[in-house]
């Protein structure tokens, strides 16, 4: 090492900065590299929200010109929209239904998926096997009989059939709050065991908010699964423009009423707002919630 | 040495349920909180699963048209469709080409939108807002304004690609050459939940992997190709799977788009389509039970042959999930 002159230690210095520089200048190009990537692809993400909303704006005759901008600006439309078709109406029953499919779901899926977890008993892992089947058994197989079941109770057309299901727990979220509450340590139930807990109290007053976060996931994904649901409605409401939904609603527009044809990205507009303000509010448990329903654990 | 181990856990957690019995009231499970709790669960499995699957199987022997009672007709049902129902041919083929394509397009473009999001230090959450949003627009609305956008007549889609110097742009939904690959862009644009299990799948890849391989000299392509997609195979093969179970029940999608548009050439005629249209159309509620039994063995197999396959190409860092 001390064999090196004062100049070579210069030259390796030198070396060094312009080595440390190139690769600066790699990292710079490859961040410009992957940011360019990621605007682009975000663009064309984007773009077909952008266009629904700018569409949603226009007079007809814009829209038909396939303007890329309003101008003038016609808010009006959403005011409009209401007045043209009863789109009050299927947003109420919208709501309806996914409040109740929602509050069914959380009440019914909690206590199964908590025995499932919490505790041993035999015959647990058996009918844990036997949901996770469910899951993967196509709808199409057991729709029919039970549409004939909803027919002969006369349900049809009506809510019933889309609500009572719910509150007979649903696989997907059995399997999601197990994931979670297998992830609660045994201590802490053990200790409140001890201390004279129910199992009752245990649920309700330990584990339940502990567990809050797949809670509120599933929570979310029954509203949203029912408020974007469109087969459900179309087996047994479509009978009864009464009791549409926004997804049936939307599907009948033009053959309803005579309105612009860009008034359905009006329409559309409406129809994702909630959700995607929902999705604003709540991108974390939703995220999450997503992911425990991967591969993992 | 195993078993073991596992003996003595057994044990430690008895010692440790039998201190806490002890000072409780109840010695033994407590059956009776487990029924009432597993009782919303038990009751819908009887009524919408248990129930249901008997009755269809039986009903797909039968005429059945939801008024009379079911007449017995033996296989005839099952002849048919593979004997005399060109419908049944054409949904077929169409399902099987849907998910040919759209399977591998959807898991490749997933693995590359969740990839290209670890990538950046900074800004990487709204990036992934964004691919994430469209996946939360409602189906029906979503494919509402795909026909819309995409119409050759109205929709600024085609201009777009006019303007970028594609004299003869596709007329999409409108066009049978075009209508599925168009479902397709409407699939792989709301494919926001997918890339969300990919991304966690790649940020559990160890960084330590990485780093041994740079330290190997591999390059970035090299690590992507013999790092990240041997460990993401457990995710992709997950994926696969229920891609599969997912598109022979593809409906809402194209049935919307083909009542957009009329879709006289029955482009977007899906297995699931025919299965509704025989239902609630035809009446034929025997014939559709079929139909549907014959999409569950078709699963059913598909997902068998995958499970098959896995041994050879899915590596499990903590051994295999199905053992």
């Amino acid at each position: 090492m001390s064999a090196y002159t004062q100049e070579q230690w210069a030259r390796i210095d030198a070396d060094a900065a312009i080595m440390r520089r190139k690769a600066r200048r790699h990292k710079f190009l490859e961040t410009v590299g992957n940011h360019s990537i990621l605007i682009a692809m975000s663009a064309i993400f984007i773009m077909p929200l952008y266009l629904i909303v700018v569409i949603s704006l226009m007079t007809y005759r814009q829209a038909s010109l396939r303007a890329l901008w309003p101008s003038p600006f016609v808010w009006h439309n959403y005011i409009e929209v209401f007045h043209a078709v009863p789109f009050m109406h299927w947003t109420l029953n919208t709501l309806f239904v996914s409040t109740l499919t929602m509050i069914g779901t959380v009440v019914s899926s909690v206590p199964p998926a908590y025995v499932l977890s919490r505790l041993q008993w035999r015959g647990r892992n058996g009918s844990f096997i036997l949901i996770l089947a469910t899951m993967m058994l196509p709808g199409q197989v057991t729709m029919i009989p039970v549409y004939v079941i909803f027919a002969k109770l006369h349900w049809i057309p009506g809510y019933l059939p889309l609500i009572v299901p719910a509150f007979f727990s649903s696989a997907f979220s059995i399997f999601l709050l197990r994931q979670f509450f297998a992830t609660i340590p045994d201590e802490i139930s053990d200790a409140a065991r001890i201390d004279g807990c129910s199992e009752f109290q245990l649920m309700m007053r330990i584990v339940i908010p502990l567990a809050k976060p797949a809670i509120s996931a599933i929570a979310l994904f029954a509203f949203l699964g029912a408020w974007n649901d469109f087969f459900g409605p179309l087996l047994y409401l479509v009978e009864n423009p009464d009791l549409w939904t926004l997804g049936i609603g939307l599907t009948q527009f033009e053959n309803l009423h005579h309105v612009d044809r860009n008034m359905l990205m009006t329409a559309s507009a409406l129809f994702m707002m909630p959700v995607i303000v929902i999705f604003f509010f709540s991108q974390k448990v939703f995220i999450e919630g997503v992911t425990l329903t991967g591969v993992k654990g | 040495m195993k078993s073991l181990s596992r003996n003595k856990s057994v044990a430690s957690n008895m010692g440790a349920a039998d201190l806490a019995s002890q000072k409780t009231r109840k010695l033994k499970t407590p059956w009776v909180f487990i029924a009432i709790c597993m009782s919303p669960w038990v009751f819908g499995f009887l009524f919408f699963t248990a129930y249901p699957m008997g009755a269809s199987l039986y009903q797909s022997f039968t005429k059945f048209n939801l008024i009379e009672t079911p007449k017995w007709v033996g296989t005839e049902n099952y002849v048919r469709m593979f004997t005399d129902d060109p419908d049944f041919w054409k949904a077929l083929k169409n399902t099987v080409w849907i998910s040919a394509v759209s399977i591998p397009l959807r898991i490749a473009f997933a693995l590359f939108t969740a990839w290209i999001l670890t990538k950046p230090k900074r800004g990487s959450n709204i990036y992934r807002t964004i691919f994430f949003l469209p996946a939360m627009v409602p189906t029906v609305a979503a494919t509402m304004s795909f026909t819309y956008i995409f119409n050759p007549a109205i929709g600024p889609i085609n201009k777009f690609l006019e303007f970028f110097g594609i004299k003869n742009p596709p007329m999409w939904f409108i066009d049978p050459h075009w209508s599925k690959w168009a479902l397709i862009l409407l699939g792989l644009w709301g494919i926001g939940d997918t890339m969300i299990i990919y991304l966690a799948g790649l940020l559990d890849v160890p960084r330590s992997l990485y780093e041994a391989a740079a330290i190997e000299g591999a390059s970035g392509w090299q690590q992507f190709r013999y790092v990240t997609i041997p460990m993401m195979t457990p995710v992709i093969f997950f994926s696969t799977v229920t891609g599969i179970i997912g598109s022979f029940q593809y409906f809402t999608q194209a049935y919307v788009a083909a009542g957009q548009v009329n879709d006289y050439s029955h482009s977007m005629y899906f297995y699931a389509t025919h299965i509704y249209h025989e239902a609630f159309r035809a009446y034929e509620m025997g014939y559709a039970s079929a139909l549907a039994w014959v999409l569950l063995i078709f699963t059913l197999i598909c997902t068998l042959i995958m499970l098959q396959t896995q041994k050879r190409w899915v590596h499990y860092p903590n051994g295999s999930l199905f053992k």
